[in-house]
């Protein structure tokens, strides 16, 4: 016998003590016993009574309930206008980021850096405020108005997401479209943004579920009660007589009624564009 | 007759890397050529030379008559009537097997869409593929794969095909199904410029073999002459690796 194998057999016997099985089993319990005592000290010390009187008045809920569709609705509404202002610029951008022509790229860094690099609430009160002051513009409708200032910052963080996604549509597809005679131009249209399209649709679900979070920033403009939106409501409910803090509760569950549903598209999506390999 | 593609003193560099240095070559209507080497040789950008997938640093390249090197040419029209076959297929994969092959005849060509299907599957009949013009390009092998794309190739009415290295990334199975494409292809009078490993296919199907190494045309002339009696050492040490990989050789 050799002495490697002599030395790693006494080694392994002199090995007595608990088994790393047993070692893990220990831990488990020690974890499971800390987060039973943790929830006893809450269960125990809270007062029940005044925390279901403040997040759960039932007179609450019945005063701010008929407020809900309608900012619901008015939520979805500014969403989908500014993913659409959003989605069309970004593209724009993303283009313009990968141009031959010098003055474009920066034209776009600018722009990205620009509105990546501030807060969106800052361009909503622009948009609010300054902006029809300055140029004299009345916009025609509220939608309008919050679907351009949202739409243009969320334009910064769709274009670098549509500019990965150009970027990787393998190379010989845009050999194999242009070795059949077609353009530029029609290569990018018919073969390069169709397949980047569906590389970014998961990335481009999320970024729907951050834009209906920001459209509560609107918020702070002075809106005519039929475009308040759900932080708006709830804010509103919140400094009314009796409202408190159960509105924002009811404020909250509606958003998640909205962001969960969609959370879930995009991991969907995520899973069944990142199995068929689809490019 | 004028030849197809003439090819005179084409250089190319990739930075301070000169991969072609200075080719000479003809391709007559409906000749098969095959250009052969080690990898790293130049071929494959030799070819893409001829339909300007590659810009070439110096030299001239006709095609069809046309200077495909003046910067002024509309290449759009020229690589109309080229086909070409690459390794990695290139399939769009977002469109059907039909799709594929009427595409750029309706953009390009503007066939309207009755018209551009007949032709479509014409062609896939001729590839042996009539029955999968539904299929995605992921739910067919490689060896179909690679039928569509010259399928598609030739859904353009081209003059002249480029292949290049087209069985290089097939399983060995599927490769004979592809090589008989080409070879009935042949048969019927197509132009063909094709680099390949496939020597049994060359030495069969081409009417003239060229065999490139480090950049250069070392030596050219019929299957047998180029692959059977070689008589440049480097184009003998080549065949020998290629033709009988486990055996050493000296240098």
């Amino acid at each position: 016998m050799t002495s490697a194998s002599s030395d790693a057999r006494a080694a392994l016997a002199a090995r007595a003590r608990m088994s790393p099985r047993r070692r893990a089993e220990l831990s488990r319990r020690i974890q499971y016993g800390i987060l039973i005592v943790l929830g006893l000290v809450i269960v125990v010390t809270t007062q029940w009574d005044r925390v279901a009187e403040v997040f759960l008045n039932p007179e609450s809920i019945k005063a701010i309930l008929p407020a809900i569709p309608r900012a619901a609705l008015n939520t979805v509404m500014y969403t989908l206008g500014a993913f659409a202002v959003g989605l069309t610029l970004g593209t724009a951008l993303a283009l313009m980021k990968l141009s031959s022509i010098r003055v474009w790229r920066a034209l776009a860094t600018g722009y990205i850096e620009f509105f990546r690099g501030i807060p969106a609430l800052l361009v909503v009160f622009a948009y609010g405020y300054a902006i029809p002051t300055a140029f004299e513009i009345r916009f025609s409708s509220v939608l309008l108005q919050i679907s351009l200032a949202l739409g243009m910052v969320s334009a910064a963080y769709i274009a670098e997401t549509v500019r990965a996604g150009l970027q990787a549509v393998p190379k010989g597809q845009v050999e194999a479209a242009r070795s059949l005679g077609m353009s530029s131009g029609a290569t990018m249209r018919r073969i390069v943004i169709p397949q980047a399209f569906r590389m970014v649709l998961p990335p481009l679900t999320n970024e729907i579920v951050l834009l209906l979070k920001d459209t509560s920033l609107v918020f702070g403009l002075g809106l005519a009660t039929t475009d308040y939106e759900l932080t708006k409501v709830g804010r509103t409910a919140l400094s009314s007589a009796g409202g408190g803090l159960t509105s924002i509760l009811v404020i909250g569950i509606a958003y998640l009624l909205i962001t969960i549903p969609l959370s879930a598209l995009t991991r969907h999506l995520e899973r069944t564009t990142g199995s068929k390999g689809h490019v | 007759m004028s030849a197809v593609v003439r090819i005179t003193d084409l250089h190319k560099s990739f930075g301070e890397r000169e991969v072609l240095k200075g080719i000479d070559l003809e391709v007559a209507e409906g000749e098969v050529v095959c250009v052969i080497g080690p990898s790293g040789s130049g071929k494959s950008t030799l070819l893409r030379c001829v339909n300007l997938l590659e810009q070439p640093t110096g030299g001239t390249v006709e095609v069809l008559g046309t200077e495909v090197t003046d910067p002024d040419v509309d290449i759009d029209a020229v690589r109309t009537h080229v086909g070409m076959v690459f390794q990695q297929f290139n399939l769009f994969p977002h469109r059907n097997v039909l799709d594929n092959c009427t595409l750029a005849q309706r953009q390009v060509l503007r066939r309207p869409r009755e018209e551009a299907e007949q032709v479509a599957r014409r062609n896939l009949t001729q590839v042996g593929l009539a029955d999968r013009e539904t299929s995605m390009p992921g739910q067919l092998s490689g060896g179909q794969q690679q039928r569509v794309a010259i399928a598609r190739a030739l859904s353009m009415d081209p003059a002249l095909m480029l292949f290049d290295e087209p069985t290089s990334a097939l399983d060995p199975e599927l490769v004979g199904d592809v090589l008989a494409v080409m070879r009935d292809l042949a048969d019927a009078g197509m132009t063909m410029l094709v680099v390949t490993h496939e020597m049994a296919f060359a030495r069969e199907v081409a009417d003239r073999v060229v065999f490139m190494d480090d950049g250069v045309i070392v030596e050219q002339g019929s299957p047998d002459t180029v692959i059977g009696a070689p008589t440049e050492e480097r184009t003998k040490t080549f065949l020998a690796r290629v033709l009988d990989p486990t055996h050493h050789h000296d240098a």
